[in-house]
């Protein structure tokens, strides 16, 4: 007896379903974007304690104003000059005796910051400032302390920050994690992010 | 010979679509996994600004999210200043404290002191708006906060 081939099932319609389910996917779901800049804000001004005399120097004004000009130490600078700006004032090292900074590379201008662990970059903003103008300068600013991070971590550890952080979240990722958060709060204590915002001004006319 | 035989029959055979279903499939998995659920229908205009600084948000269940910007087309009746949406609607400054406690609260007990709050907030928003939410979180001692940007060069901001 011949064999008889088992007759051929109709797809055509499966096409249909497949379509269906793909617009339903389009319509209810989005790409999200959870990636983002973390901040960290400060308490609330009562809670803290009143503020240890910070010298002129070891401050480093960046202002934005309503027209979202860039002013820093009452200077106009352009974005693009601002990360620079930035690293020479916290790789300074003008500190001698008990604020002498080992690893600073900058030029020891005794006029510029101590140490890193004085630098104090303070940023105000108007009200009026664009949100994106905003972003921008604090990108900037993070940029410059992950720079100086990162060198640090290479000269050391032989490993870029960015990279012992990213090791750190990888769930994978084989080596001693409590070690590696030791080097992290090394490098960070080298250079922390002393990054303050003041109450936004209102636009002065 | 028989190569140059003429065929009897010279209809053409139907063409196959039987693989139409399994391009579909691969687009359909493709959305699957690229994208997820919207959790928040968006009534404010949020075009992010762009950052290359970024860290990404991990643990979607230890976020709360605070949108804010001009609102979008279908809701300018309502004007067309910047403002904050909590929740699926406009909501008022005063209202971000008591959204973010009762948020707070809906969240497991032992995930409380890590909760992170994601601010996207419409690229031409004043920061007065900005500066006004962040009063408020500091407010309710939520000092986390993640501004969501796009990946990409900061200078792309200002032009």
């Amino acid at each position: 007896m011949a064999r008889r081939l088992a007759p051929e099932v109709n797809a055509g319609s499966m096409a249909d379903i497949a379509f269906l389910l793909l617009i339903f996917f389009l319509v209810s779901t989005t790409i999200e974007t959870d990636y983002g800049i973390s901040r960290r804000l400060p308490p609330l001004p009562e809670e803290i304690k009143p503020d240890a005399f910070v010298k002129e120097k070891n401050l480093f004004r960046v202002e934005l104003n309503q027209v979202n000009e860039l002013f820093v130490e009452k200077k106009p600078l352009r974005l693009e000059q601002l990360k620079a700006a930035a690293i020479a004032f916290l790789d300074n090292g003008g500190g001698v005796a008990t604020e002498y900074c080992g690893y600073c590379k900058g030029t020891r201008d005794p006029k510029s910051s101590d140490n890193p662990n004085k630098a104090i970059i303070s940023l105000i903003n108007s009200r009026e400032t664009n949100y994106e103008a905003y972003i921008a300068v604090q990108n900037e600013l993070i940029s410059a302390y992950n720079e100086l991070r990162n060198r640090e971590a290479v000269r050391i550890y032989g490993v870029s920050f960015t990279e012992m952080k990213a090791q750190l979240k990888d769930v994978n990722h084989s080596g001693d994690k409590t070690k590696l958060r030791e080097r992290i709060k090394e490098i960070q204590s080298m250079y922390p992010e002393k990054l303050s915002e003041a109450e936004p001004v209102t636009a002065e006319l | 010979m028989s190569i140059f035989k003429k065929k009897p029959k010279t209809e053409l055979p139907a063409i196959s679509t039987a693989s139409l279903p399994d391009i579909v499939f691969m687009l359909l998995f493709f959305f699957m996994v690229a994208t997820v659920m919207r959790n928040d229908t968006l009534i404010v205009k949020n075009e992010l600004p762009y950052a290359d600084q970024i860290e990404k948000l991990e643990r979607k269940n230890m976020v709360i999210h605070i949108y804010a910007g001009k609102p979008s087309s279908r809701y300018k009746n309502v004007g067309t200043e910047a403002k904050i949406q909590l929740n699926d609607k406009f909501a008022s400054i005063h209202e971000v404290r008591s959204f973010v406690l009762e948020e707070i609260k809906s969240k497991p007990e032992e995930l409380r002191p890590f909760l992170t709050t994601a601010i996207k907030v419409d690229k031409d928003t004043k920061m007065g708006l900005v500066g006004d939410v962040k009063k408020e979180l500091r407010a309710v001692h939520m000092l986390k906060i993640n501004y969501i940007t796009k990946r990409g060069q900061a200078s792309n901001n200002l032009q």
